[in-house]
């Protein structure tokens, strides 16, 4: 808490508030509020019940009407607080509304009907986390695949990302050889070509594979990136000379020097690539979109943005799946922020 | 870009996350061990750059180079084939359809209104994107960079949302943004009425800039912030010394030291722009209307979600896009040359 205190009031001179220390806390207060918020209020507003996602205005916490057992009903009533004609509170159960008439029964006494003005009855609300949300539409809908095909993707695309990029980083920066310069040239100038204005022919060649609605037209054409070719080059360009050619007078073969020597060492560049693949994949949104129209090969990204589209009324299941598609992603970060954002800004990447 | 910049090595307990890919990549290296050996003692140790290549090159040429080609071949040949055997040659027709106008002001004076409504809402959403985006991200790179504390937490929390993915992104915000939703909520509380934020046209453009920006800044505010840690201290030990006034210290150091940083971030933010897509398919779906539809958008209808799927079409429009990032590529690369001269 001293800390806490101390870091509030933290300030550059000590003793002097300059107005530029007051307004940088104030932005950051904000910032707060305005980058967690929603996300914060995405992931409360999932545990509420579909009732209580329709309340305006909305509670904060999830909130849902008590409901209790009565003797003689099959179903649970709705509990709600009563104030009677003599001004004294009950809580009673509602068996129906008719008009401005509620019947209702006092939970103790259930053989006794009562009749209230429906304006005299407020409900009784207890915190209840709606966790069916969460398992319902993994039961009724084909989300679990969804997840699945998403982490096949993931994980595949990501691993040849890792072989060939490294393979061709490897290439260009160990060895002299004819044609080195194009293809360095050639991997620059590709550096900028966006999926999206080569769509069609991509999905062309997608096509004549006769990849259409596999996950493998997913994870092939993004496999090859120029970003990581050139991360993983300027990399291996600082790795000592001297070792590949003591392995070389060891009798290792090329081949052996890239997976035993080099590759280990290029393990902090490798795992900023590792992360990053992780990132894109699993985020893709516009080229699976394009490629994959049968639902079984939906991604989670593709599925949850069919299934936003089917059921907008079923806003608890959609921001239920909504928190199951961030939530990896958040792990990611919650462990590995710091060496995101230098990787980051040290390769200016995305 | 910044790629020349040397990737400091990472903490060895951070590579953890790596080691999940470490176990099936080393059977694989196995397997592969043998054929590559008896490869070499055929070609030779120099020329094993070229089988190292390989795959890189295969993959490239398959998703990259290749569909270049065939892109262009789309734009100039007609018809519903997706074989380009399949498709008559139509010369320049594509674009001429695509740049049938009345009046390049208007687009409902066009043929293919479509494409222009878009081109017309991509420049508008990329101008006033890019203002902000630059705008905040530099505020909140100044500020992030002054010496408060808890600075590393600060930074996570407006970078984090780089990292969600853009269907996320989208259905958070319309979440909130909705009918019922937790703004409106907030206005009537206030006395306000509700606002349609989604199906008023000019609240739609409004609210899509925001949450690109939303969405995005963390990014560009680590590039400034990685500039702003490259200028050096004694530059402001010695304004301090002067007594000079904060304001003019951020002018005349701050801003000309930054200046590099800033053209890459001008620059990245208008490709960016320029492409813009999911955020926006999933949050209006280019609606209402027309009034949000982007070039992207109207390039994936064309040749994939609308009932006659035109590929010449979207493939024409594609070029003209490829074109424009073209030039913005060329402005990246002349700005990080000059960054490097620097």
């Amino acid at each position: 808490m001293n800390r806490l205190a101390r870091m509030a009031v933290a300030r550059r001179n000590l003793g002097r508030w300059h107005w530029t220390d007051i307004a940088a806390y104030a932005y950051l207060a904000l910032g707060v509020v305005l980058m967690f918020g929603p996300v914060l209020w995405l992931g409360i507003s999932s545990f509420k019940t579909q009732a209580g996602l329709l309340e305006f205005p909305p509670s904060l916490l999830p909130m849902s009407q008590k409901e209790g057992r009565v003797e003689g009903h099959a179903q649970p009533l709705p509990l709600f607080e009563v104030t009677m004609e003599d001004g004294s509170k009950r809580v009673l159960a509602q068996v129906r509304r008719i008009g401005i008439q509620a019947q209702m029964v006092d939970p103790a006494n259930p053989g006794q009907s009562i009749r209230v003005p429906i304006d005299k009855r407020t409900p009784v609300r207890e915190f209840k986390l709606a966790t069916e949300n969460y398992t319902e539409p993994l039961e009724r809908f084909a989300f679990m695949r969804f997840l699945w095909n998403s982490v096949f993707v993931t994980a595949v695309a990501t691993l040849i990302t890792l072989v060939i990029n490294s393979m061709a980083a490897y290439a260009l920066s160990i060895y002299e050889f004819r044609g080195k310069t194009a293809v360095m040239l050639m991997v620059i100038g590709t550096l900028m070509i966006p999926i999206t204005i080569i769509l069609v022919p991509v999905y062309l060649v997608i096509t004549e594979l006769g990849l259409v609605n596999s996950l493998w037209a997913v994870i092939l054409p993004g496999a090859a990136t120029p970003t990581g070719v050139f991360l993983l080059r300027q990399y291996m360009l600082t790795l000592p000379r001297d070792l590949i050619e003591a392995a070389r007078m060891d009798k290792a073969s090329e081949w052996q020097i890239y997976w035993r020597i080099v590759m280990p060492l290029a393990m902090p560049a490798l795992a900023v690539l590792a992360i990053f693949s992780i990132m894109w994949r699993w985020n893709e949104f516009l080229w699976p979109l394009a490629v994959l129209t049968k639902t079984e090969a939906y991604t989670l990204q593709i599925g949850l943005n069919a299934f936003q589209g089917e059921l907008q009324t079923q806003w608890h299941y959609l921001l239920a799946m909504t928190v199951v598609t961030l939530l990896p992603v958040a792990l990611v970060f919650v462990f590995l922020q710091r060496f995101i954002t230098t990787g980051i800004a040290n390769t200016g990447m995305k | 870009m910044a790629s020349d910049a040397p990737i400091p090595a990472a903490p060895s307990e951070r590579v953890g996350a790596a080691s999940f890919f470490a176990a099936p990549l080393a059977v694989l290296m196995r397997l592969i061990d043998w054929p590559m050996q008896v490869l070499q003692r055929l070609i030779g140790e120099r020329r094993m750059a070229y089988v190292f290549l390989l795959p890189n090159l295969v993959f490239f040429s398959l998703f990259v180079f290749l569909p270049l080609i065939i892109n262009f071949i789309f734009s100039v040949t007609g018809g519903a084939g997706l074989f380009p055997s399949e498709r008559p040659y139509v010369g320049a027709q594509q674009y001429a359809y695509l740049f049938d106008c009345g009046s390049f002001l208007d687009p409902s004076s066009c043929r293919e209104d479509h494409f222009w409504r878009g081109v017309s809402n991509t420049a508008r959403f990329t101008v006033f994107q890019v203002t902000a985006m630059v705008l905040f991200s530099l505020l909140t790179a100044v500020v992030l960079n002054m010496k408060i504390k808890a600075r590393g937490f600060f930074r996570a929390v407006y970078f984090f949302p780089v990292l969600l993915s853009p269907v996320v992104v989208a259905l958070t915000w319309k979440w909130i943004l909705q009918r019922d939703g937790l703004l409106n909520a907030a206005i009537t509380s206030l006395g306000g009425e509700r606002i349609l934020f989604l199906v008023d046209p000019s609240w739609a453009m409004f609210w899509i800039v925001f949450v690109s920006i939303w969405a995005h800044m963390g990014f560009y505010t680590l590039i400034l912030l990685a500039g702003l840690q490259a200028i050096p201290a004694d530059l402001y030990e010695a304004a301090e010394m002067d007594a000079t006034p904060r304001w003019r210290v951020f002018w005349r150091i701050t801003l000309p030291l930054l200046w590099p940083n800033m053209i890459v971030v001008i620059v990245l933010a208008l490709i960016r722009g320029v492409q813009t897509f999911d955020e926006v398919f999933v949050l209006t779906g280019g609606g209402p209307g027309t009034a949000t539809l982007m070039v992207v958008h109207y390039i994936y209808e064309t040749a994939f979600a609308n009932q006659v799927q035109n590929f010449g079409l979207a493939a024409a429009a594609s070029v003209v896009l490829g074109v424009v990032l073209f030039a913005l590529t060329l402005a990246q690369l002349a700005a990080s040359r000059r960054k490097g001269a620097a």
